[in-house]
């Protein structure tokens, strides 16, 4: 039964071949896309990872992140130094980053922080950034280039910079009196990380010794060396990331945060912050979804339309299978057994196909994008597309096959063409 | 010899109509003998293809007896017939006989795969190939030429012989033959008629030749008209 229903596969290899490719490429397309979306859902879950607070001026929780992980988005008020430093001081906390915001190079955000953001900022399954080229900046001028920052602009180590005020693409005032040196370019890790431009605290607050509210003060310019002689401790910060000593403790320091009386302060825990931001693009991915399963319809249709154009031609062949006594329940496991076979091969070649797509993009993915393209086997949400793709070729299969029972039934062995 | 084996058809006041149609066969009484050659002969339309089909058990009557080898169809059910017809009953079709997609000796065994009976007559799959072979060399085809190749590229002559073979393979009581030679020249049909008789001789099977050319009759011992035979087609023309 099953060679005859591969013979007469093979007989139409043609057709055959078509609709089994339809299928394949409507199964790599679900499939691929439901692996792209789980694998880009984990990725941005853990854009930052390893901190257990982030800690800024009272904002609403997505705002917090997006300008803290996110980069975007312009803060609108700081944290004192002081109260930075006495939660830093903290006997729960292990760690604390600084990260100061309000100026850009060339459209891409610069960042003020610490050197303990090299050691503690985490991204992915607790990835550690990686310095492509130099070392994390020691001096109060030297920068550390995010990798798309590095590869957009073609900054390499040496080269000079300068940082704008503002945060605009094209920019009027910049602190071209202090550029800053290139010092180190980090690895790829498809997080905001690589469209970063970091500098120390100390720099950020040197450049804007002589600025008053957003404009240079006219007649007290400061020269670079001259600004290295004073105290280059800011006054205040834009937030900083908190990893604690005991991370049963986060809540409890969460809560004193949150109530803490000389400043209006927000501790978001950035897990829960991602998830919720992600649930934001759920319209998108949905979009996403339904197009891939559009595909998919088209797909199956196209394999209706294959195996109904051949019933014509196959009435004479039931007719002759029904006279050497083949039963009309017979003819119709012969022809469910043909679209199960076809589907069954387009769908392996369709995961074939996804596999040989997945290993060819991996190394780009993960250079260029960061995204780390899984190659495991199936997981349970691609199992299921994978389970509606065989059920909807079944059902569109079983078509042609009750229109061939009945046929067979009523023409038995006359057939009047 | 053949006075003891019960016939192999034998009907009785048999009626049948097409759903919602009046009766296209009223048959008073037929009897086919064991081994016997019988030529039926008709117009196009007269109901012999349908006759084929009652007998081959696709078809139950209105009314009547029927009985095919002793057994009355009409008492089995739809599976049980398709059986029977597997097991009993060889046919050959008016043209495209073969399945496109299986080679010229699968074409014949294809008439042993679902008849178990048959394919203890004969044995495992390479016995039931080597009677293949055996039959289509018997009737006059280069096997070994000839199997390599689709069985589309066959001609209509060489199907028709591929056919016979798959209807007598593992030798069936009844071999049905729907118009087999109307796609043949005058010459092919005569030469295909003697054949397919040396063959059923060898079997032993009866053979129910079905025309509308009553120029083959003389070749047949026996032959009938079917509009002669048939009660409904006589009250039909009054
Ligand atoms: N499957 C069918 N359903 C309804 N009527 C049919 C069917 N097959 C044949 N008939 C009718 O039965 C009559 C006899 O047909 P048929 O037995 O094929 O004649 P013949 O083989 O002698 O040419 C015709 O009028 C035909 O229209
Ligand atoms: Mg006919």
């Amino acid at each position: 039964m099953l060679r005859l229903a591969l013979k007469s596969l093979l007989n139409r290899r043609g057709t055959v071949l078509l609709t089994v490719f339809t299928i394949a490429i409507s199964t790599a397309l679900l499939v691929g896309v439901e692996r792209l979306r789980g694998e880009t859902r984990s990725s941005f879950a853990s854009t930052l990872s390893g901190t257990d607070l982030i800690v800024g001026a009272r904002a609403g929780t997505v705002q917090l992140l997006l300008y803290t992980v996110f980069r975007l988005g312009e803060p609108t008020a700081n944290v004192s130094w002081e109260t930075y430093r006495r939660i830093a001081d903290s006997p729960m906390v292990a760690w604390t980053v600084p990260l100061s915001l309000g100026d850009s190079h060339r459209g891409y955000r610069v960042l003020g922080t610490s050197a303990e953001y090299f050691e503690h900022y985490r991204y992915g399954s607790r990835r550690q950034l990686e310095f492509s080229a130099g070392a994390p900046f020691d001096g109060v001028y030297e920068a550390v280039l995010g990798a798309e920052v590095a590869r957009a602009l073609s900054h390499r180590v040496g080269d000079e910079l300068v940082v704008a005020h503002g945060i605009g693409r094209v920019s009027f005032a910049e602190h071209d009196d202090k550029p800053f040196r290139v010092v180190g370019i980090l690895a790829a890790t498809g997080t905001p990380v690589d469209r970063t431009v970091h500098v120390p605290l100390a720099g950020i607050e040197a450049i804007h010794l002589d600025w008053q509210s957003g404009t240079r003060m006219p007649g007290r310019a400061i020269s670079a060396e001259e600004a290295l002689q004073q105290d280059l401790t800011p006054r205040s910060i834009t937030a900083f990331l908190v990893g604690m000593e005991n991370r049963v403790q986060t809540f409890t320091l969460q809560r004193q945060v949150n109530e803490y009386r000389a400043e209006a302060l927000s501790a978001i825990l950035p897990g829960v912050a991602l998830q919720q931001l992600w649930s934001l693009t759920g319209v998108a991915e949905n979009a996403l979804r339904i197009v891939a399963a559009c595909v998919v319809v088209v797909g199956l249709l196209g394999m209706l339309t294959a195996l109904l154009t051949t019933l014509n031609e196959r009435r004479r062949e039931m007719a002759i299978l029904r006279s050497v006594g083949a039963r009309p329940r017979t003819i119709l496991g012969l022809m469910v057994l043909e679209a199960t076979a076809l589907a069954g091969a387009g769908l392996l070649l369709g995961l074939g196909l996804l596999y040989a797509i997945l290993a060819a993009l991996r190394e780009l993915a993960a250079t260029r994008f960061g995204l780390f393209l899984g190659m495991g086997p199936p997981s349970a949400p691609e199992l299921l597309a994978l389970a509606g793709i065989l059920a909807g070729a079944l059902l569109v299969g079983l078509v042609p096959a009750l229109l061939a029972y009945r046929r067979s039934l009523s023409d038995g062995l006359t057939v009047r063409i | 010899m053949s006075e003891t084996k019960p016939p192999v058809v034998a009907l009785e006041a048999l009626r049948f109509g097409w759903p919602g149609q009046p009766d296209l066969l009223d048959l008073d009484d037929l009897r086919i003998a064991a081994g016997e050659r019988l030529f039926l002969e008709g117009p196009s339309g007269s109901g012999k293809s349908t006759l084929l089909n009652l007998l081959a058990g696709i078809l139950v009557p209105r009314a009547g007896r029927l009985r095919v080898l002793g057994q009355d169809l009409a008492n089995l059910r739809a599976g049980a017939r398709d059986r029977f017809r597997a097991d009993h009953v060889g046919f050959i079709f008016q043209q495209f006989n073969l399945v496109p997609y299986l080679g010229l000796v699968e074409n014949v065994t294809l008439g042993c795969r679902f008849s178990p009976a048959r394919r203890a007559r004969l044995g495992d799959a390479a016995a039931q190939a080597r009677e293949a072979r055996r039959l289509v060399a018997a009737l006059g085809l280069d096997v070994d030429a000839l199997d390599r190749r689709p069985v589309t590229g066959l001609s209509v002559g060489q199907q028709q012989r591929v056919a016979a073979a798959r209807a007598l393979i593992g030798a069936p009581e009844l071999v049905i033959a729907d118009e087999p030679t109307s796609a043949l020249d005058a010459t092919a049909r005569a030469a295909f008629v003697e054949l397919l008789f040396a063959e059923v001789e060898r079997a032993g099977s009866a053979l129910v030749f079905v025309s509308h050319d009553p120029a083959l009759a003389a070749l047949f011992p026996r032959s009938l008209s079917l509009p002669a035979l048939n009660r409904a087609a006589a009250t039909e023309a009054a």
